[in-house]
């Protein structure tokens, strides 16, 4: 056989492709549910706990902050493990899609809230000053002429980490969730051959490179111009 | 509330797996000394290439960066640990990991250099370029010294991303920190060594995050 064939039956087998397609699929679906609901509920409580933050009380922001801080120095396979391994222990069952969506939706919420919360504090202290002295309340200053200033600064750099922690549903493949990269490896044990690990990088590909190309034109278009 | 210590901060056994966690540790402390260097210096020739004159180079730099930048960094390393033996290439887990990361960190760093070059005015280069020096040492004595100052905290943050990446390579049985925890979580059947680990990264990282979150705040401010 030659160099091209034997690439060809090593890593773009026509049997396997047509064999494992269908698993490789089944994991994309579950690669964007995860996906989406990690993205909606870490944006969610990452705005919230910044809403909180801006109340800028003592009791709670130290444990905030704390919290914040650890979900952004820890690995989040680290905590993937501890939360799967640990929680069964304390009498607590989830099924591992359950733990990674949990744990990455923490750390999601945590970078988010750093982000929407430097936001916040990029609005000038006269534009709260303006809006409270024409009888605004702290919530409608906040909804009505902070926030929308401060979401326009955070949307690149949240693009940005968003996407980085979405990539992170691969880490699903170590407890068993059945993700694109868990049903690649999979496939690629019993089949020996590398094509289901090639199908899964496509998919992979498939599903991020849009959002880069996205991710890279809000960035443009959001882009915080420096006076 | 005891149930819960004894299973996350059991003292005994985070004691006796200790030993095997920080022998873990320095081989966490070696992937970083590898894979650190790999990425900024290859982050650096991926933002020189975005910038040269020939659009076919371009082209095919802004591809690879977004390939590299779309897949996850644990694809990568199963890709080229566990597919690349079937095309003849069998690499230590290691090289695995040294292989997979300069990848995804080359991309990753080069789009920050390439801010960095952005942000440096043409002026720079052409006022010393008419001082008679050539464009190599424009770039190198005056404009990237200029764009890494310009970009210092992005980089520092992208570190402390493959500082925490180099925990993926616990999954092709590389014995860093994470392995050696989780090898001692499964003899044990408790997940205090992780717990261990975890705290040991929180040392290494939470100065770097809190330094981080206050450079933010002020560029914000």
């Amino acid at each position: 056989m030659d160099r091209g064939a034997l690439f060809l039956d090593t890593f773009f087998k026509r049997e396997l492709i047509a064999r494992y397609l269908p698993d490789i699929l089944k994991g994309m679906v579950v690669t964007i549910e995860i996906a989406v609901a990690v993205v909606i509920t870490g944006i969610a409580l990452g705005l919230a706990l910044a809403l909180v933050r801006s109340l800028r009380l003592r009791l709670i922001n130290v444990p905030l902050v704390v919290f914040v801080d650890v979900a952004r120095a820890l690995p989040p396979l680290v905590l993937v493990l501890i939360v799967y391994f640990g929680l069964p222990n304390v009498g607590i069952l989830l099924p591992s899609y359950a733990v990674l969506w949990l744990v990455l939706s923490l750390v999601l919420a945590a970078v988010a809230e750093e982000i929407f919360w430097a936001g916040i504090l990029s609005v000038r202290k006269g534009q709260w000053e303006a809006a409270r002295s024409t009888g605004l309340g702290y919530a409608q200053t906040l909804f009505h002429v902070v926030l929308p200033q401060a979401v326009r600064l955070t949307v690149p750099p949240l693009t940005n980490r968003t996407i980085a922690i979405t990539k992170n549903t691969a880490l699903g493949m170590v407890i068993g969730v059945p993700e694109i990269l868990n049903q690649a490896t999979t496939a690629q044990s019993f089949s020996f051959n590398a094509t289901p690990l090639m199908m899964g990088a496509i998919a992979y590909l498939v599903l991020f490179v849009p959002v880069v190309i996205a991710g890279r034109w809000i960035e443009a278009r959001f882009a915080w111009r420096r006076a | 509330m005891d149930a819960l210590l004894q299973q996350f901060f059991n003292i005994d056994i985070m004691v006796q797996a200790a030993p095997l966690i920080f022998r873990g540790l320095g081989m966490t402390l070696l992937v970083c000394a590898a894979v650190v260097p790999l990425g900024l210096a290859g982050g650096l020739m991926v933002a020189l290439a975005g910038r040269a004159r020939s659009r076919a180079v371009r082209v095919v730099v802004a591809v690879l960066v977004d390939i590299f930048r779309a897949a996850p960094p644990l694809v990568l390393l199963i890709f080229v640990h566990a597919g690349l033996p079937f095309a003849g290439v069998r690499l230590t887990p290691f090289a695995s990991v040294c292989i997979a990361f300069f990848l995804n960190n080359s991309a990753y760093y080069g789009e920050i250099y390439r801010a960095g070059l952005d942000s440096v005015g043409a002026g720079q280069r052409e006022a010393a370029r008419s001082t008679g020096v050539t464009a190599w040492q424009a770039m190198a004595y005056v404009v990237i010294p200029q764009a890494v100052r310009n970009v210092l905290p992005d980089l520092v943050s992208n570190t402390v991303e493959v500082v925490k990446l180099t925990s993926l390579a616990s999954v092709v049985a590389l014995p860093e920190m994470l392995y050696s925890a989780d090898m001692a979580r499964s003899l044990t059947y408790n997940p205090s060594p992780i717990v261990l680990a975890a705290a040991i990264y929180l040392v290494l990282l939470w100065p770097v995050v809190r330094l981080m979150s206050r450079l933010e705040h002020r560029l914000g401010g």
